[in-house]
């Protein structure tokens, strides 16, 4: 059989004749050709990104084709479609709707604000708070992961109880709790100072809720790795623990963190649109495509366009991280089981 | 059993510590956090110095924080506990909800449970190929969707446009069985389609993983019909996760989860309540509905940790590998 069938894992064949040379492969790069080999995955890596891009040219959109701002009001303004003249929201209070108009290209809301220009500022909150949380939530997972599965004993009964009781928390309700009782005064903690409208608000909440969520299947690899070899030879050459959970673990946990991050992320823009939706999220004078969907609620048979375009937004990016988060779990293999909720 | 007792009595005592460290921490997020001044919400907007002063007395919002705790716990244990917004007695609230929420989880969890094992299972015994695919895909559609986008959208292209199902409301089983299930259809469905989604994909991977063991290869040797190996031997076998998780995610919705559904299709059951209480700043119910969700989620945690401990000795005496 020709070597290059007896590889099916699409790595390159190996050399055939008699000068033999074995090519040392790293698993990073061994998960690397895993990845390329998997386009479904890259495809929707790939449209991940190009909404990124879509939302932060917002400004060019905003500047140079629609003429307007996310919050510019535009009630009793006309616009012509195919040469007549169109009130941008009729006087019986319907906005018109998406059309081939560079103007209002994706209709208009009650305030006769234009969808498309706030479709793309909505989704840079959006992202960049599903980003942000889930920066968040592995910092905190990865350290109190790292400290439970490697100290044992009551720091590890200390901080899995205390991840046992957010655990035993309704995510929703908590989220909605800490959401309500931050929008009214902001945040205060020393120092640091958090405003009641602050994008910082739903980010905090959101990156905190799942912690647990992180930190229990890290714990759990953390209290198998311990027990390895090249640990017991780290402390023989005398590494303290801070440097053997930075030096020989942390490197062992990094595909199960990227996996985790991806998929986190997902969780997070659903999380944030179901909190903003329910009013304790993001605050006006921001707004997310959670937001989005909540105003257009009031609307939804007289101008669905409003609710059907931001939720479309948040399945098509929602959905790239699923697949491309997938696709990674496949091609690195964490050994921890991750599994999200909301 | 030996030592069964025990291990329940344990499990139990566990519980009651996480619902009241959970109780002390609802009332901290809203008493520590800054916040508006409960007795200015119940006098009103034209409230002067006085009345708030008798209403601070009245109420107690002068005593100190571990003394209100106590008295707001009273209160809910006698059911005297009312709403700050409009002295409604909140556990009232939460009894008539109960019966709307039940109806709403127990339907959708039925759905997602058959249909999530329906589809792993086709999936699992069709892998790579076109079924194993199109089921992939929409599983994977289906945990990226948006629950209140999704009920919208049902309601707008369903109920409004083709006009099968009604808009919303909730009709009680007693008064109309048929129009009862009419009216959650829709609801069940969009509550279940994230879970589908789950645990198609998670029996898909047991059943796969399953499939490798040597008994099933020694229950193939032995001349079993194919179909017997896969439903005796794989599925019953990668069932055991299932049935855990659906446990922990039924005590999950009925303890939130179902605000959004119930949102949406304004059926009057505790996660409604839970929304329009959010909405208003109001303390009293927000606490017994947390409470009532955080009840819920810990005793489906401790029946299926029980379950485990009835099937599996080691978990009970403590040996259990990590």
């Amino acid at each position: 059989m020709p070597p290059a069938e007896a590889m099916p894992t699409g790595e390159p064949p190996l050399p055939v004749g008699d000068k033999v040379e074995i090519v040392g492969r790293s698993p990073w790069y061994l998960a690397y050709l895993r990845l390329r080999r998997n386009k479904v995955a890259l495809a929707f890596g790939a449209l991940f990104i190009a909404i990124v891009l879509f939302c932060l040219a917002a400004p060019l959109w905003a500047n140079y084709v629609a003429d307007t701002g996310p919050n510019e009001n535009h009630l009793t303004d006309q616009i012509s479609i195919g040469g007549k003249e169109t009130f941008v929201v009729a006087p019986n209070g319907i906005p018109i709707g998406p059309g081939l108009h560079t103007k209002f290209l994706l209709g208009a809301d009650d305030n006769g604000r234009d969808v498309m220009v706030r479709l793309m500022y909505g989704g840079r909150t959006s992202i960049y708070i599903g980003v942000m949380a889930a920066l968040i939530t592995t910092l905190l997972a990865v350290a109190v992961g790292l400290a439970a599965g490697y100290y044992r004993g009551w720091t590890d009964s200390v901080l899995s109880r205390t991840m046992d009781l957010i655990w035993a928390f309704p995510v929703l309700l908590l989220g909605i709790a800490l959401g309500t009782a931050l929008s009214v005064g902001g945040l205060k903690i020393g120092p640091l100072s958090v405003p009641a409208d602050s994008l910082w608000i739903p980010i905090l909440i959101i990156g905190f809720v799942y912690v647990p969520y992180m930190a229990r299947p890290i714990r759990g690899e953390v209290l198998a790795l311990r027990e390895k070899e090249f640990v017991e030879a780290a402390v023989a050459q005398g590494k303290g623990p801070i440097r053997i959970m930075f030096t020989e673990l942390l490197p062992n946990l990094v595909s199960t963190i990227i996996v985790f991050f991806t998929l986190n992320i997902a969780n997070n823009m659903l999380l944030e649109a179901a909190l903003s939706f329910l009013g304790a999220g993001v605050r006006a004078p921001n707004s997310s495509w959670g937001t989005m969907i909540a105003e257009g609620e009031d609307r939804l048979v007289t101008a669905p366009h409003l609710t059907i375009v931001p939720g479309l937004m948040i399945v098509l990016t929602v959905l790239a991280l699923n697949v491309f988060g997938d696709g990674l779990r496949d091609a690195l293999n964490p050994r921890a089981k991750i599994r999200m909720e909301h | 059993m030996e030592g069964m007792g025990q291990f329940i009595l344990r499990r139990l005592i566990g519980m009651v510590a996480v619902l009241f460290a959970i109780s002390v921490l609802v009332f901290l997020i809203f008493n520590v956090i800054p916040n508006s001044d409960p007795a200015q919400r119940i006098g009103g907007k034209n409230a002067n110095e006085q009345l708030i002063n008798r209403i601070n007395e009245d109420w107690g919002f002068n005593d100190p924080l571990p003394e209100q705790y106590v008295t707001m716990m009273k209160k809910v244990f006698t059911g005297d506990l009312v709403s700050y917004q409009n002295q409604r007695n909140v556990l009232d609230q939460i009894e008539k909800g109960i019966p709307v929420t039940f109806s709403l989880c127990i339907g959708a969890g039925i759905i997602w449970f058959v249909l999530g094992v329906v589809f792993g299972y086709l999936s699992a015994i069709r892998a790579g190929r076109a079924t194993d695919r199109a089921l992939t895909i929409l599983a994977l559609i289906g945990i990226s969707l948006p629950v209140f986008w999704l009920g919208e959208m049902l309601l707008y292209y369903v109920a409004n446009k083709a006009g099968l199902f009604p808009l919303g409301d909730y009709v009680k089983f007693t008064e109309d069985p048929l129009q009862w299930a009419n009216h959650l259809i829709l609801p069940w469905f969009t509550l279940s389609v994230l879970f589908i989604g789950f645990y198609s994909r998670l029996l898909r991977s047991n059943m796969l993983d399953v499939m490798d063991e040597d008994y099933v290869r020694t229950a193939r040797a032995k001349g079993l019909p194919e179909r017997q190996v896969r439903l005796k031997h794989v599925l019953r076998n990668s069932l055991i996760p299932i049935i855990t998780l659906f446990g922990l995610d039924f005590g999950a919705v009925i303890g939130g989860g179902a605000i959004l559904t119930e949102t949406v299709y304004n059926l009057p059951g505790v996660g409604l309540y839970a929304g329009q209480s959010v909405a208003s700043l109001d303390l009293p119910p927000l606490i017994a509905v947390t409470m009532f969700g955080a009840f819920f989620i810990v005793l489906l945690n401790t029946i299926v940790d029980i379950a485990y401990a009835y099937l599996d000795p080691r978990i009970r005496l403590g040996t259990q590998a990590a």
